[in-house]
């Protein structure tokens, strides 16, 4: 029995349709990642999943609980981190994890431990007793992630958990899902950092215009398209991308100091950009054979070239 | 199992209100100081027997009060970020209402007890029948406060519109309920517009309950409060549930 079944799913607003008619499985102990542009639908996506909106048409099954039917029966096996979910700013830390303890129902001795071994993972046990008013965003973020896994649900939910962090929360929450996951929790993380579903996910699911248009492991996904190898180079000053111009190179991009050569013929270019620079004198600081990456599939999937 | 889950979220729901919305600005004036201003602007200087306006003032405090928690609480969790949160945790918008009106009816009751007790001790208020008394303060605060979760349900995130539009429903009621002018005064369109307001059937059971003496059978004001709350909630729950995704 999956963690996570979804046959069917549709959900309209007004004229649009947010979610298509999309079906999928996610196994137990799974990490799974969904991705998609922005308005795709992904955020639509988990308050379906999650019992926040009702779907107008298909099914959800959390581990075998039908969403809709017994709601707060699968509710009670969930961990939700909403995108727009912010916690109490009013209570203070310690008392926003113990309102989310009070709602799965922790009795009080394990409602006291459980939340200070969590305030204390998270770095915010000498702020226990402050209004969340008073802290980050960051510190807000593992307060939320917190609250979410007091009660160490089977499955949990992400949306964009590590949007606009720094990077010691960033990967705070990063290594609480891994553990989470090591723990035997199925996770369902949806994010915008293509790389961050690349090193996580076991399996990860694209969606665009409320359509899933690839669902595999990344590595897989990567090897669709083959013919967006490229050739990142460095010199040691300024240089024309046109400088480049070959017929086996079909794009040239500028990322800060470097230049991304798209080709299907990588030994060709990298002969060709080491004839130039002899050629014009040109110091070759670094350069990387890049094969194909998640980030170029996802663009590919979703159109987003066009 | 879920009846237990059920009841729980509705206290948790009801606990996490009073610790953050009791204090909070629009609370405090609407539910407090605007009853005790319009006390002040009918009563206070004028030669007024007491005891004939006293429940009219009390229904009064005790439908501000109670209604006055209610509307703030959503449009401050959607405005806030918080409410999907809130939905995310194993609750149904019904529970979330019933936390929300619990909280109201509390907070009306707490209010309510001190405006009585006062009264009874400073104003010599007198009362008759102290059982019907206190049923109708918790009628009255489950009403209202219903009412005021009612208030809740337009699709708005900002709670400065929600309180100056219950404010605008809430403010022609007192007038219309005969709390200024009693309803054994009132005839034509004034009597049938009495009829039609929850607050009229609470003034005239706290005047059975203070005075001895009621417009209609208390049986009656009571069936209607009941009526009138069963009617807030199903309303409410039908706008909050369509409006549910408006404003996440």
């Amino acid at each position: 029995m999956p963690a996570i079944k979804v046959e069917g799913l549709r959900k309209k607003f007004g004229n649009v349709v947010a979610v298509d008619n999309i079906s999928f499985d996610v196994e137990k102990g799974e990490m799974f990642g969904f991705l998609g542009p922005n308005g795709a639908g992904k955020t639509t996506t988990i308050r379906l999943l999650t019992g926040v909106l009702i779907p107008d048409a298909g099914n959800v099954t959390i581990e075998g609980v039908d969403v809709r039917k017994d709601m707060i029966r699968a509710k009670m096996m969930m961990g939700v981190i909403p995108e727009m979910g912010d916690v109490y700013v009013d209570l203070t830390a310690k008392q926003n994890l113990v309102l989310a303890g009070k709602y799965y129902g922790l009795p009080k001795s394990a409602l006291e431990e459980k939340s200070e071994e969590l305030l204390s993972t998270f770095g915010l046990y000498d702020r226990r007793k402050d209004p969340v008013r008073t802290f980050s965003k960051g510190m807000k973020q593992r307060i939320s992630i917190a609250c979410a896994i007091i009660h160490e649900p089977q499955v949990l939910f992400l949306d964009e958990p590590t949007e606009g962090l720094d990077v010691q929360s960033r990967r705070l929450i990063i290594d609480t899902i891994i553990e989470m996951n090591e723990k035997g929790s199925t996770i369902f993380l949806t994010t915008h950092n293509i790389e961050e579903a690349n090193r996580l996910c076991e399996r990860v699911c694209i969606i665009n215009k409320g359509r899933i248009v690839a669902i595999d492991r990344p590595e897989i996904l990567r090897g669709t398209f083959d013919n967006t190898q490229s050739v990142e180079i460095s010199f040691d000053q300024s240089v024309e991308g046109d400088l480049f111009d070959a017929e086996f190179i079909s794009k040239v991009d500028r990322f800060g100091d470097k230049l991304r050569l798209y080709t299907n013929d990588p030994d060709r270019s990298v002969k060709h950009v080491v004839a130039l620079a002899n050629e014009r004198g040109l110091r070759i600081v670094s350069m990387t054979v890049c094969g194909p990456s998640l980030e170029e599939a996802f663009v590919r999937l979703t159109g987003g070239e066009q | 199992m879920k009846e237990s889950v059920f009841l729980r979220g509705v206290i948790v729901t009801a606990e996490k209100n009073i610790r953050i919305y009791y204090n909070k600005a629009p609370v405090i004036i609407f539910g407090l100081l605007f009853p005790l201003f319009m006390f002040f602007a009918f009563y206070m200087g004028r030669k007024i027997d007491m005891s004939v306006f006293f429940p009219g003032f009390l229904a009064m405090a005790l439908f501000f009060t109670a209604s006055s928690v209610g509307p703030l609480i959503t449009p401050w969790e959607k405005q806030a970020g918080t409410y999907e949160r809130l939905l995310s945790y194993p609750v149904s918008v019904n529970t979330i209402i019933l936390g929300d009106v619990l909280a109201g009816a509390l907070f009306g009751l707490i209010i309510t007890s001190v405006v009585m007790t006062v009264a009874v001790l400073f104003l010599e208020v007198a009362f008759t029948a102290p059982i019907l008394l206190g049923l109708a303060i918790v009628l009255g605060t489950i009403c209202f406060a219903s009412f005021g979760v009612l208030l809740a349900s337009p699709s708005v995130r900002s709670p400065s519109h929600i309180m100056m539009f219950s404010s605008l429903i809430r403010f022609p009621l007192i007038f219309i309920s005969g709390i200024f002018i009693p309803l054994t005064e009132l005839e034509g369109m004034g009597l049938i517009l009495a009829y039609i307001s929850p607050l009229t059937y609470l003034v005239d059971m706290f005047n059975a309950g203070l005075t001895g003496t009621s417009a209609f059978p208390v049986a009656v004001d009571i069936l209607a409060l009941m009526l009138f709350t069963c009617v807030f909630l199903l309303i409410a729950s039908k706008f909050h549930k369509r409006n549910l995704a408006k404003g996440l």
